[in-house]
């Protein structure tokens, strides 16, 4: 366990609680892209160029992004903050918490990949993985692809202007 | 060929004399100081070169008191910005009020690391180079964000938002007009991306049909993505002041202006990069003049290009902006990534330019006047000024 590495779990795990733990919700946010940051970091120091960035580019210039558009937009600015603290709130939070790492950690040991060390060689890591994605996995890449579309054309309906969906209602000009 | 060894060897020597706990530290310091100092310094003459040009354009003359021709006019700007009063508005943010430039100016920095600026001559190699350039491209956004939002300003907030929303939306044309390239090249490298288009002009991206529409879409991309006219909407002066800057003042606005211009160079460096050759030369022959020169005076043609569109285009409203990256911008980076894959699939030569030069033309004619018949000129409804509730 290097130096470099520990620096990175650490950052990672200090703005996770953060994001937690903070009041402001803009600031949550912000914690919870520097947590992103760290996960991408994580997959650099594993030698993943590509998913690295990838992550940086999804999660960081987009998901933050859309957080933040969901904030802004559902909440005025004075709401930002959380004030309600019920403790119920943290039972069911914990039992969920538990719940997911009990899942992910079962999956994880139960899987192929676990005890095997990433390899140090980067060259064609990205070549390989294209053509995993457009050969072995294609089907389940096709499968996620209609169903992002899916939901993109759920939202543009739920953006639609009321008149256009709403049963032709008299007086509306459009 | 000869510049680049030389760089090389004075490099390789000067870190073989620093003691051996420090050689990397020391080989970083000389890949990141000449990018720094170049562009920089680059930054100064950019300045000084669009506000002459603009005059010129304008019908007056431009700076020109200070010095010969007025060429110490960005020194004066830069003494006149740094000794002014920094303010920062009381409920403001502090933190990520001071954070904002800094994270802008680091993230346009960062994209500059992996552009091959001469054979052997890239700061940071990555095989997936192209992938990092757009991710940190990506965090600007959320710079200007930390910069409208902390500022307390309903002015700099719908700025901000404004910026992002745009940013966000010509972020896809531009990275699908750079994907029909990296189809071609089977690579995510820039250095591999140049090496493909080595050998004279003929061989640029530019001139076959899918790279002469994809470096267009690329560019009126990257001036959205810069915030530069005809997209400056964000920092539009005669609503919003000064979009997300409208707080800043002093040295934090003095990093914002070269956030912004460094954030341009770079992305016209992508551009030379991954259409016009990069480093190479236009003919053979004069592949004894450096690399890095080929590189900077394409970069700086672009330049010269953007300051010719600021100095004689209109500003787009907002929803144009917005309607001209779904229904014109998106449709036609999708369809030079069809025809890009017939290219390949075609092989190129004269029935490849044929398809997809026609494909492309045609697709151009048909969107263009289909988009011109059909003007979205409903009449704007303003939700809480004159909606539904007041008009009933």
């Amino acid at each position: 366990m290097n130096t470099i590495f520990l620096l990175i779990s650490l950052t990672t795990i200090a703005s996770a609680i953060a994001a937690m733990s903070l009041r402001n919700l803009v600031h949550c946010v912000l914690c919870l892209t520097l947590t992103f940051i760290g996960i991408a970091l994580t997959y650099l120091q594993l030698s993943s160029q590509f998913i690295g960035f990838a992550q940086v580019m999804i999660y960081v210039g987009a998901v933050s992004i859309l957080i933040i558009f969901a904030l802004l937009m559902t909440r005025s600015g004075h709401e930002l903050t959380l004030r309600e603290w019920r403790p119920m709130h943290w039972v069911w939070g914990t039992l969920i918490t538990l719940g997911l790492l009990a899942c992910l950690g079962l999956s994880i040991t139960g899987s192929s990949v676990s005890g095997k060390i990433a390899s140090p060689e980067k060259s064609e890591s990205v070549k390989a993985l294209g053509q995993a994605l457009m050969q072995e996995y294609l089907l389940p890449l096709e499968a996620m692809a209609l169903l992002l579309t899916v939901a993109l054309i759920g939202a543009a309906l739920v953006a639609l202007p009321a008149s256009h969906h709403a049963p032709a209602s008299k007086g509306s000009n459009e | 060929m000869w510049f680049e060894g030389l760089l090389n060897a004075i490099k390789a020597s000067l870190v073989l004399k620093a003691p051996g706990g420090l050689r990397p530290l020391m080989a970083a310091a000389l890949s990141t100081m000449p990018i720094l100092s170049a562009f920089g310094g680059l930054f100064a003459v950019v300045t000084l070169l669009e506000r002459k040009m603009l005059g010129r354009i304008q019908n007056r003359y431009g700076p020109n008191r200070v010095g010969p021709l007025g060429i110490f006019q960005p020194v004066a700007d830069g003494i006149k910005m740094l000794t002014k009063e920094d303010i920062v508005p009381k409920t403001a943010d502090h933190l990520i009020h001071f954070l904002a430039p800094l994270v802008l100016l680091v993230t346009a920095m960062l994209g500059l690391s992996v552009i091959p600026f001469g054979q052997k001559l890239v700061a940071v190699e990555f095989e997936a180079g192209i992938v990092f350039f757009f991710a940190v491209g990506g965090a600007a956004e959320l710079a200007v964000f930390m910069a409208g939002w902390a500022s307390r300003n309903k002015y700099a907030l719908l700025g901000s938002l404004r910026a992002i929303a745009q940013m966000v939306s010509y972020e896809i044309p531009l990275i699908l007009s750079s994907v029909c390239v990296l189809m071609v090249t089977g690579s995510l490298s820039h250095t591999e991306v140049v090496q493909t288009q080595s050998g004279g002009i003929t061989s640029w991206f530019l001139f076959t049909p899918w790279g002469f529409l994809g470096c267009i879409l690329f560019l009126i991309s990257t001036l959205a993505e810069v915030n530069r006219s005809p997209f400056d909407i964000p920092e539009a002066e005669s609503e919003l002041i000064a979009g997300h800057m409208t707080e800043y003042s002093g040295f934090k606005y003095a990093v914002f202006i070269p956030a912004e211009f460094v954030a341009m160079l770079a992305m016209c460096a992508l551009t030379a990069t991954l259409f016009l050759g990069g480093y190479h030369a236009p003919l053979p022959v004069l592949s004894i003049i450096p690399g890095p020169v080929w590189l900077l005076s394409k970069l700086m043609l672009l330049v010269l290009l953007f300051i010719w569109i600021r100095g004689t285009m209109p500003r787009l409203r907002s929803d144009q902006l917005m309607e001209f990256a779904w229904k014109f911008m998106l449709p036609m980076s999708v369809i030079n990534l069809v025809s890009t894959g017939i290219w390949i699939a075609l092989d190129g030569g004269l029935l490849g330019w044929l398809v997809t030069g026609a494909c492309n033309f045609g697709a151009y004619l048909g969107l263009s006047r289909w988009l011109a018949d059909h003007p979205n000129h409903r009449k704007r409804v303003y939700q809480y000024a004159d909606g539904p509730i007041n008009a009933a």
